[in-house]
């Protein structure tokens, strides 16, 4: 019997309720318990800060475009590239992109504890498992992406929701995904002739049905089968001025449905790195940000929960299933484009980026990110994010932290751009004396992301019977510190427990832990047409059989954590 | 009676067709029959079968000959060599499955040694190209449902991908290709009038290592400017003709092979094309495909790629990992002396390397990992048969496109042969033994600067 006591650290937990009490947290076999035995091993907390692991909602961390990012940018291995922590270890690489192995490894030093892959193209689902397989310690999932897969856009265009539905329940099953991921919806498919669609009203290219059609179908779907995860949306028209707008329709697809679901999440759509969607003006030059109408509407809507995609200034890649955007950024920035179309389901895009403190523009976006998090009234569905790579590496979270918990620090980078004046009157930053609190962080990376996901009974929190993932980290949230306090601390975490097994230590990885796969086995009732749909779209129009498509086996799984949801209904 | 397996991935080229029809004794030993493949995967899956098989390794001896040893005594002869090596050259990796390169890179990171896969003499130039100016591509399945232009520049998939014209690039009938071939361009570049180019609709048999000014006067004329009257041997209408062809597809994509990558030029040719890709989609949308050569090239590339952030020529012997191809890569450590002992598995650099290279490997403590008896593991010190990947044991595989596919296992190696992934694995935990006792002073600079 594995036993653990971290005595008196200051605690915040919202799943508790305890903000920054004195506590004890107690450790048994792998969950978080009311009390141990007086043999159970004790770690002294005193001074420091306590928090249950945190939880990452949607970082491109495992999978085909990821690895094509590592593979072609050999230059991303010039820094950040080093030998093994110790004899148990793997040695690691890479800083937009890092190794499999540097990505455990960097969470687990960070006090992540499980995080999400967020665009899974199912026909290279086996590669999204194989890195996730070795990335060591952190629990991770993956979402599919649905929309632009033919199947659906069929099934929509005829409001099949209840066929949409099995097929989400089939395709979940085969690529052991774990929920809907909406990329550009139709966006993506119409990119395959180098069309996009750049409002939810933009028909698809043959298919003839909407984005908002799809958007509504899949919201409709998801809540028929009770997924644990709402739809995960990235809307179209990312990353151009006056794109707010698009943004803010795309919201109001969600609007009238209800959550049906046995795992407490609350809203019906999650909407993705919306720093990329809160855009005004009409070009760069009068560029500037709609943090403020966006947040009003999110606040107002307890059914959308966001995260925001947090710029931070660093040289990065970018990559996502939006195709249409990255050839768009590849002719504004003229670095090398990579792109892959997937045959029936999606496409993928990838071109380096450098977010520089002298180019005004990238500058209104970090500060951007910040209002979000900054304007947001429920920390319980705002969430702390960098669409890493995309706004930039994970790896920078505890300088996102610094920025958000300390005007001071923030309002020094702020001043310092080479067009800070032009910033500041393009944004709403400088009017913002928020400090996010050590509670409220706790809301924005553990405890709300767990909820969000479907997660919350298992992760996130510090309640009795939760998994014990428990992260204590050198810092005295009474004070006095400084911003670069925060982002020390942060970084290195002193101790983090993974389900109960101890797997970093001062900042040190001793321990690979027990790193578990998440999917999603959602039970339909028997939907012969859809079987047949299946049967015959593989046997015309892909080009593997349908008996090689479904991901089975211990070596791409090991450790599977499987969430059941039942949707079969009596006939 | 026999059982028919059907759905067998083929384990020869990259085009990895997942279609084939196995018919295999009821007793599950041997294979009587292969449907679907082509002339080449059916000859692989029939020789697996062949009575004079190599089931047990074998040691060279001084005077040439043989002599049979055990699992036992191979596992120890290879892990001995490796952990004493200061920096082995690891090459091959390209006719195995992931889990089999997986294994193997442990062992090279414990014992400093570099990993090099056959895109070394093969591809490795296109990935250079990549890293120059990325890649604009698709899956064999959007070609299928989309292409009305295929381009094949310096390859000649009749001989080299038998079924790639006709599971996906010419004759399939897709979704919006409902015509097949007939709905189809099909534009082919090559110095040979090869089997291929007499398919094409049109043929530019171009002089010999002029590749680059072909490609180069294409975006030229896609921006309608003046073109000499011949470029690389080509009539400046035939030109025109092309790049109008090009143009005005509504989904093209171009395949490129060894005649583009291995010829003079070499990365810059591919950096060309994969430029003349991305002209072509401000006008409508294109491709470009590698032709990859073994059957899991890619895979190799892959699991590389996010162990260690490089798709080749990853040096682990400091400690890191490094890659600098022309340093790093295989024939340059052969040739400089620079690599202390060669371990090869799921390749043939005998057959494949200059000799000047095959000359240092068989003076070099050496082993071969491989089903077949091969130049390799004719001048290899220990050669280790292992069973077939794809055969006789399945495993993930990546086709030239990325999409990996689980092949699978469709008969039982002959009794007592070990596969490859059960063969490294007992040498890295035997590696992992030595390592633990070498003493101070003895240890890699990996091992020295982990501790």
């Amino acid at each position: 019997m594995a036993e653990y006591l971290i005595k008196n650290g200051f605690v915040f937990d919202p799943v508790t309720g305890v903000k920054g009490d004195k506590k004890d947290v107690a450790i048994r076999d792998g969950k978080i318990v009311d009390s141990v035995s007086s043999s159970a091993k004790v770690y002294d907390a005193a001074g420091k800060t306590v928090m249950a692991g945190a939880v990452e909602v949607h970082a491109h961390v495992a999978g085909p475009k990821v690895n094509e990012g590592r593979n072609y940018r050999p230059e991303d291995k010039l820094f950040g590239t080093r030998v093994r922590d110790s004899k148990d270890t793997r040695m690691t690489g890479g800083f937009s992109i890092p190794t499999t192995f540097k990505t455990g490894y960097s969470y687990a030093k960070m006090g992540y504890t499980v995080v999400m892959e967020a665009a899974m193209p199912p026909l290279y689902a086996r590669h999204v498992h194989e890195e996730m397989r070795d990335t060591p310690i952190i629990d991770q999932g993956a979402f599919p992406v649905f929309g632009n897969n033919w199947f659906v856009l069929e099934y929509l265009k005829n409001n099949e929701v209840e066929n949409t539905a099995a097929y989400i329940a089939w395709l979940l099953r085969a690529s052991k995904g774990y929920a809907v991921k909406v990329v550009n919806p139709g966006g993506t498919e119409a990119w395959a002739w180098g069309l996009n669609c750049l409002s939810v009203n933009d028909p698809v290219p043959y298919f003839d049905i909407t984005p908002a059609q799809i958007v509504k179908g899949l919201i409709e779907a998801n809540e028929y089968l009770g997924l644990p995860h709402s739809i995960h949306i990235h809307a179209n028209n990312l990353g151009n001025p006056g794109n707010f707008q698009t943004t803010l329709d795309t919201f109001k697809l969600a609007e009238g449905y209800k959550t049906n679901n046995k795992f407490g999440r609350e809203q019906t759509m999650h909407h993705t790195h919306v720093q990329f969607h809160s855009y005004g003006g009409d070009n760069w030059g009068n560029f500037e940000s709609k943090a403020d109408a966006i947040m009003d509407y999110v606040n107002a809507n307890p059914n959308l929960t966001i995260d925001t995609g947090n710029v931070t200034l660093d040289e990065t890649t970018t990559m996502t299933a939006d195709g249409p955007f990255e050839h768009h950024l590849t002719e504004l920035n003229h670095l090398k484009w990579a792109n892959v179309d997937v045959e029936l389901e999606t496409a993928a895009g990838i071109v380096p980026y450098v977010y520089s403190p002298d180019i005004k523009v990238c500058a209104i976006q970090w500060a951007i990110g910040l209002e979000l998090a900054l304007l947001a009234k429920d920390p319980m569905r705002c969430f702390i994010t960098t669409d890493h790579p995309n706004a930039g590496p994970f790896t920078r979270y505890p300088r996102i932290m610094k920025w958000l918990m300390s005007k001071e620090s923030r309002d020094e980078r702020l001043n310092t751009f080479k067009h800070a004046d032009k910033v500041i009157s393009s944004t709403l930053l400088a009017g913002l004396d928020r400090e996010i609190t050590f509670y409220e962080l706790a809301q924005m990376t553990r405890a709300g992301p767990a909820k969000a996901l479907g997660l919350a009974g298992t992760y996130g929190g510090l309640a009795p019977g939760m998994d014990a993932d428990v992260v204590v980290y050198d810092i005295n949230p009474e004070g006095p510190f400084t911003g670069e306090d925060i982002e020390r601390a942060f970084t290195d975490a002193s101790l983090v427990f993974k389900t109960g097994t101890l797997v970093v230590e001062n900042g040190r990885v001793i321990n690979n832990g027990n790193k578990r796969t998440l999917w999603v086995d959602a039970k339909v009732n028997e939907n012969a047409q859809v079987m047949r749909d299946v049967e015959e779209k593989f046997l015309k129009y892909y080009s593997v059989s349908l008996k090689n498509y479904e991901v089975q086996g211990h070596h791409y799984i090991p450790n599977p954590y499987a969430i059941e949801v039942d949707a079969t209904s009596e006939v | 009676m026999a059982k028919t397996v059907t759905d067998v991935i083929c384990p020869f080229c990259g085009t990895l067709c997942d279609d084939l029809e196995v018919q295999v004794s009821d007793d599950g030993t041997k294979i009587l029959e292969v449907y679907n493949a082509c002339a080449i995967g059916a000859e692989k899956f029939l020789h697996s079968q062949a009575k004079d098989r190599i089931t047990r390794p074998r040691m060279q001896q001084e005077d040439g000959s043989y002599k049979e040893v055990s699992y036992d005594e191979a596992v120890e002869y290879t892990a001995q060599m490796l952990a004493k090596a200061k920096k082995p050259l690891m090459y091959g990796w390209s006719s195995t499955s992931c889990e089999a390169q997986s294994v193997g890179h442990e062992i090279a990171e414990a014992v400093g040694g570099v990993v090099d896969n056959t895109a070394t003499v093969c591809h490795g130039s296109s990935l250079i190209a990549i890293q120059d100016v990325g890649i604009p591509s698709c899956t064999l399945g959007e070609v299928k449902n989309r292409a009305d232009l295929v381009v094949f520049w310096g390859c000649n998939p009749s001989h080299a991908h038998p079924r790639h014209l006709s599971r996906y690039s010419i004759f399939p009938r897709g979704f919006f290709t409902g015509k097949g071939h007939k709905g189809r361009k099909m534009i082919v570049v090559d110095p040979r009038n090869t089997d291929t180019m007499k398919m094409a609709d049109v043929g530019l048999q171009l002089e010999q290592g002029r590749d680059y000014e072909l490609l180069s006067a294409l975006r030229v004329a896609f921006r309608g400017e003046d073109l000499p009257d011949v470029v690389a041997g080509i009539p400046k209408e035939r030109i025109y003709e092309a790049a109008e062809m090009m143009k005005n597809a509504r989904f093209g994509v171009i395949f490129f092979g060894m005649g583009v990558t291995q010829s003079l030029g070499k990365n810059h040719n591919i950096d060309i094309a994969i430029m003349v890709t991305k002209d072509l989609n401000e006008f409508t949308k294109f491709s470009i495909i590698a032709m990859r050569g073994h059957y899991n090239v890619t895979g190799s590339g892959a699991v590389l790629g996010w162990q260690f952030g490089f798709p080749f020529a990853t040096d682990l012997s400091r400690g890191f990992a490094r890659y600098n191809p022309g340093e790093t890569t295989s024939n340059d450590l052969l040739r400089r002396d620079e690599c202390d002992a060669v371990f090869v598995l799921g390749s043939d650099p005998g057959a494949h390397f200059p000799i000047s290279s095959v000359r240092k490997i068989a003076h070099l403590p050496s082993v071969a990992v491989d089903p077949h008896i091969t130049p390799t593991t004719e001048i290899s010190k220990l050669h280790v048969p292992v069973a077939f990947v794809g055969i006789e044991v399945g495993g993930c595989c990546y086709r030239m496109d990325n999409v990996p596919i689980e092949s699978r296992k469709v008969v039982e190696p002959p009794e007592g042969m070990m596969t490859d992934t059960d063969f490294l694995a007992r040498v890295r935990d035997r590696v992992v033994e030595l390592k633990a006792q070498a003493p101070v002073g003895t240890q890699s600079t990996a091992e020295a600067q982990g501790a």
